[in-house]
């Protein structure tokens, strides 16, 4: 009975500790953890490994910030690298300012690894570009209307990778990554207008929003959070960031399972020997 | 010292003055925390102007493009909140931007969100050639959706029949709180394993 008290009243501290070391320790210690490839994540994979290389471009919106790098920037990665394994041209753009520098940097950092692909006939770095849902329309009336320069300054008519890239007809599948709702606005207008397939990857808080718009296949395919990264890194044959992350993923989790059904052992066990104020509110301030 | 090592330091510092919080408030995390929302404002204010207000505005009017006046008046408009007397005039500019924003939005929001929902809710109960599993997903898809919104309709009592019924997407809607909630654990943990895993590969070089 007095551990069960302990673990009501415990210092809320105690368990940011548990959490801590649940993520350091297989960081260092990795226990290689089997993934399982959920029908979400394949979806979208199957969708652009289909595509035969030198294919219509795959067009990928960076649309977050550096609060969900953790979670996000695995899963470009892992799609870049998927698009450049199988030489399938890449389109890479931003709708958020803050994700110009993750966009350009994941670009660069996947193009390094495959220099026999070359800037502006194989993939290309649309930069960012402000309005959000005029841009989206504008992609499907006039690409280069709508982009009339790269990233980099460079006019798109001097891009070979843009020399046939009119509107969404041209574009084979395009895949935003997102911590908001972009993805909705890509469905409503790339997809619900101009016929363009979507896929989406999205933070895991996000994921169960998306859902439905996977059953209406609205979605072609889902990534959610850390672990539809690492699902994917599984599928591309090249483990990243979220592939190391997913032990301290799980070990984390099993811990919050357990100390949730600790916390609810101990609540209801001692419901009797407590008063009854405190069996009303039974954590206050600084406990657990 | 180079830059980037300069910088990994920098972000490591003001990592774990950011962590420091979870003992308890303090100088060092106020010191982190100010110091995002100065930055972050800087940039942004920059990062506008530079790729929204000067290619889109200042540089068409520069190129004498003059319908661009009337983003101009109506941005102007915006400011007129500033002050007052003339305050009246920034409902212009609002008004512009939620008419034409409602005039894009509705119809393929409605298509998108609501028909296409609904289309994908007449799912066939028919057994007949499908496996089991299939079945039981349309059954269950059936089933929460008519008993959610059931719940949520308010004009009659939820007792008898109904009340049984709303009680049923009440179960739906706890499941899909809880699914909600660990998808939120996991998205929380991902960011404290990413901000370990820079301390610990970055940083310290142990991993």
């Amino acid at each position: 009975m007095k551990f069960l008290f302990f673990l009501l009243q415990m210092d809320r501290r105690i368990v940011f500790v548990l959490v801590a070391l649940a993520v350091v320790a297989p960081l260092i210690m990795p226990l290689n953890l089997p993934i399982v490839v959920g029908d979400k994540v394949r979806r979208l994979y199957d969708a652009i490994d289909q595509l035969p290389a030198r294919s219509r471009p795959v067009l990928v919106s960076v649309d977050y910030d550096p609060s969900t790098v953790p979670e996000l920037q695995p899963m470009t990665l892992a799609v870049l690298r998927h698009c450049f394994s199988k030489e399938i041209p890449v389109i890479v753009t931003t709708m958020f300012p803050t994700g110009a520098g993750l966009a350009r940097d994941a670009m660069e950092t996947v193009a390094k690894e495959y220099p026999n692909l070359s800037y502006g006939t194989d993939y290309a770095y649309m930069g960012y570009k402000p309005g959000y849902s005029l841009v989206i329309l504008g992609i499907g009336e006039n690409f280069q209307a709508t982009y009339p320069s790269d990233g980099y300054g460079t006019p798109s008519s001097k891009l070979p990778i843009l020399k046939n890239v009119k509107n969404y007809d041209d574009i084979a599948i395009m895949v935003d990554f997102t911590a908001s709702a972009a993805y909705e606005v890509w469905i409503m207008f790339a997809h619900q207008k101009y016929g363009c397939k979507v896929g989406a990857g999205v933070t895991a808080v996000m994921a169960s929003d998306a859902y439905p718009y996977l059953n209406s296949g609205q979605l072609e395919g889902l990534l959610g959070g850390l672990s539809g990264a690492a699902e994917y890194e599984k599928l591309i044959g090249a483990p990243g960031t979220a592939t190391i992350g997913m032990d301290a993923q799980s070990i984390a989790h099993i811990l919050i399972i357990v100390l949730i059904i600790l916390g609810n052992v101990a609540y209801f066990a001692t419901r009797r020997h407590r008063e009854p104020a405190q069996t009303a509110t039974p954590q206050q301030g600084g406990s657990a | 010292m180079s830059l980037e090592l300069f910088g990994t330091w920098l972000a490591a510092l003001l990592t774990l003055c950011i962590f420091s919080f979870l003992y308890k408030d303090n100088p060092f995390y106020k010191f982190a925390e100010h110091l995002f929302v100065g930055v972050s404002a800087g940039y942004w204010l920059c990062y506008n102007y530079w790729n929204m207000v000067k290619p889109n505005l200042i540089d068409n009017l520069e190129a004498h493009n003059w319908e661009y006046l009337l983003p101009l008046i109506l941005s102007a408009f915006m400011l007129m909140r500033l002050i007052p007397k003339v305050g009246w005039l920034s409902r212009w500019a609002i008004a512009f931007m939620i008419g034409s924003g409602a005039g894009l939005m509705i119809i393929t929001y409605l298509q998108s969100n609501f028909l296409e929902q609904i289309k994908s809710t007449l799912v066939s109960l028919d057994p007949t050639g499908l496996p089991w599993y299939v079945v039981l997903n349309s059954f269950l898809i059936f089933v929460g959706v008519v008993s959610g919104l059931v719940y949520f309709f308010f004009s009659k009592a939820h007792t008898g029949v109904t009340g049984g019924v709303a009680r049923v997407g009440v179960v739906f809607l706890m499941v899909c709180f809880g699914a909600s909630f660990g998808y939120t654990v996991m998205a929380r943990i991902s960011l404290l394993i990413g901000r370990m895993y820079f301390l610990l590969h970055d940083w310290l070089g142990l991993v």
